[in-house]
């Protein structure tokens, strides 16, 4: 069944977990730029991983069974780096993730995760591995996140995680959609505009 | 005394507002958009029922899907055609200058921009694409944002973000004969690492970095975002203006001599205070050549490919990955490692002078046999005036394939593919796994005249042996 997308605040995710291991992995793996030929992004769900998964014949960690209905990804070193596609988050949120966990993530893949309501929370590289043991050994057990709390548990155990500030408040606030605050600002962005000398011919830096 | 960089100087000319927890609203001077990126933007623009609020300051062009053989309409592929109407369909409904095939100025949209004298010293540049970093070399804050930004941008002309740390790389002495500013950032991105910086921008500084030409400098400042830096920058100065001036869209009369003005004062203040500072010199940098997965996995031309086990710990298994991946045993050299594609092209490495100075290797000599290799020049105007030169013409009768403008096979969402196992010498910019259109292709990255001497010779070469004879 597919589930709702993220919408308005987001301070709790309730669900199980998968891990994809290995660092540097970039959005071209997420998915691969022959299905960014497209001009919505309502079939990247299905591809998602697409050439890892074929490579792996269905053992894949997108393919196995007990990873159906799974919304957590748990990740490690500087995830979604490379391109700035947002198909990547959007495919794995398509797929049914909504919270990725990891030790780091790249810049423009943070903010494109964040711009669709998907939290993506880091930990240090032991926690990491500890959290990752945990999820491969127990594939069927329920995490609870909260982000207030910042912190993501099973029935035992606790695991701390760290948010920026700014994301932390406009996920919490359900503010993650930008477009109706950046808005709000009309008369200040035309400000803007009247200062910035290579918008007015030059004229005021004389 | 001023202590101010470029970037914080930069920066708050375009601050519109400080957003709750630390982020900023900032303005977007010039939004650069392209066919993959922005058709999903317009949706969620037009089911929002928004219009574009500043349509003069959006510019359109078609680079990503473009076969590059044949570009008669329709195209071969209707999955393409269809992204190109669909861009063409909304920038004609929003009131956005498109430049497409047969304007004489569409090409890949960080070549055809700089050249159009569109990006310059002092802008913010944003476009759906993660190489915008390119723009930098003008001395702009210039940054790839994703889809939901591109439609942010489309309404209110600016965006969220949060301002990056600076990180001053400051590079002394000059390159040498046969090395080239693609060298210099593969050994930045080695020494730094692919994830060194996230969290910064690059302020690219020094002799070595002031003796380049603007379009080095652009492929210096392409790559930042290989090391993780949204945005790298190089201060702006005469070679600066030199290449602006007379551009379709640089400043004339009074107005040039203002903006020379403002774009002075930009300049990172000398007491300028960095979040963190290194050094490296150029003069000893080699040919460099990538050999794994990841451009930060590169090696000078007199390496061998590391043994993984020898690597720092956390470098190991990625390298053991990209041993695997690429058939590449560990302790061999990188020299004369087998070929069969070349490709010449991209963003990073398809301007004139890249062609140029891969020409000079290629004149007078043969493709080896078996070899396929192509040029595909960054614009139609790279394309024009490379032709003007003759440059094509000492492609073509070394064997070389001479093609229309497009990205091409840097990511291979056009015809031009990688088949099977194949390993490509590539003056692009990315060699993750898959990148050029296979799933088990591969790629190694180097200069245009390293490519150039490559398919010579069927396999990886100093090109400084070339040079010579």
């Amino acid at each position: 069944m597919q589930q709702e997308f993220p919408q308005g605040e987001i301070k709790e995710i309730m669900g199980r977990s998968f891990i994809i291991k290995g660092d540097d992995i970039d959005t071209d793996r997420i998915i691969p730029a022959r299905f960014l030929k497209c001009v919505s992004f309502s079939a990247l769900g299905e591809q998602v991983f697409a050439d890892d998964r074929k490579e792996l014949k269905g053992n894949h960690p997108f393919d196995l069974d007990q990873n159906k209905g799974a919304n957590i990804l748990v990740v490690n070193d500087n995830f979604g780096c490379g391109s700035s596609r947002e198909h990547a988050p959007q495919a794995l949120m398509r797929w049914g993730i909504r919270l990725i966990v990891g030790e780091s993530f790249a810049e423009i893949f943070f903010g494109n995760c964040l711009a669709i309501g998907i939290p993506c929370m880091t930990s240090s590289k032991e926690e990491i591995h500890k959290l990752q043991n945990l999820v491969n050994q127990y594939p069927n057990q329920v995490w609870n996140f909260n982000l207030k709390e910042l912190s993501i548990s099973n029935q035992k155990e606790s695991f701390r995680l760290n948010l920026e500030e700014g994301a932390f408040k406009m996920l919490y606030s359900g503010k993650w959609d930008a477009t109706s605050q950046l808005l709000d600002e009309e008369e200040r962005i035309k400000n803007t505009v009247n200062k910035l000398p290579y918008l007015n011919n030059f004229k005021q830096e004389v | 005394m001023s202590s101010e960089t470029l970037y914080d100087k930069v920066w708050n000319f375009h601050q519109v507002k400080e957003l709750p927890g630390g982020s900023t609203q900032l303005f977007v001077g010039l939004h650069l958009i392209h066919e993959v990126t922005s058709p999903q933007a317009f949706s969620a623009l037009n089911e929002k029922k928004l219009e574009v609020k500043y349509p003069n300051l959006t510019v359109a062009t078609v680079d990503h899907i473009v076969p590059t053989s044949n570009q008669q309409r329709p195209f071969g592929d209707p999955l393409a055609e269809e992204m190109l109407a669909t861009l063409e369909k909304n920038c004609k409904s929003h009131g956005i200058k498109f430049h497409g095939i047969g304007s004489n100025s569409q090409g890949v949209v960080h070549v055809m921009a700089p050249e159009l004298g569109l990006t310059q010293p002092g802008m913010t540049v944003a476009c759906g694409d993660s190489h915008t970093s390119t723009h930098g070399a003008f001395g702009a804050i210039a940054f790839g944002i994703g889809t939901s930004q591109v439609r942010d941008v489309l309404a209110s002309q600016s965006l969220a973000m949060k301002k990056l740390k600076v990180r001053r790389i400051w590079v002394d002495g000059s390159l040498q004969k046969g090395v080239y500013a693609k060298d210099l950032i593969l050994h930045i991105i080695r020494l730094l690492g692919v994830k060194g910086g996230v969290g910064f921008a690059y302020e690219f500084a020094g002799p070595a970095i002031e003796k380049l030409s603007m379009e080095g400098r652009m492929t210096i400042c392409n790559m930042a975002i290989e090391g993780g830096a949204r945005c790298g920058y190089i201060n702006p100065d005469e070679t600066t203006f030199e290449y602006l001036k007379e551009k379709e869209y640089s400043p004339k009369g009074q107005e040039w001599e203002n903006a020379i003005k403002w774009w002075k004062s930009l300049v990172s203040d000398s007491e300028a205070k960095f979040d963190d500072e290194i050094q490296l010199d150029a003069s000893s940098i080699e040919p460099t050549v990538t050999w794994g997965i990841t451009p930060g996995q590169g090696i000078s031309i007199k390496e061998k490919i590391p043994n993984p086990e020898m690597l720092p710990k956390n470098e190991q298994q990625i390298a053991k990955d990209a041993c695997k991946y690429m058939n590449l045993e560990p302790n061999e050299p990188i020299e004369g490692t087998s070929i069969d594609v070349c490709f010449i092209g991209s963003c990073t490495n398809g301007r004139l002078s890249d062609l140029q100075e891969a020409s000079k290797i290629v004149k007078g000599r043969r493709v080896a046999t078996g070899i396929r290799a192509f040029v595909v020049p960054g614009s139609q105007k790279v394309a024009k005036e490379a032709k003007q030169k003759g440059i094509d013409k000492i492609f073509l009768s070394a064997g070389f394939e001479w093609r229309e403008p497009g990205c091409s096979m840097c990511l291979a969402m056009n015809p031009d593919k990688l088949e099977g196992r194949q390993i490509s010498a590539s003056s692009s910019n990315r060699n993750f796994k898959g990148r050029q259109g296979s799933a088990n292709g591969r790629t190694l990255l180097m200069s245009p005249a390293m490519v150039a001497a490559a398919a010579i010779n069927g396999k990886v070469t100093d090109v400084r042996k070339l040079l010579q004879e």
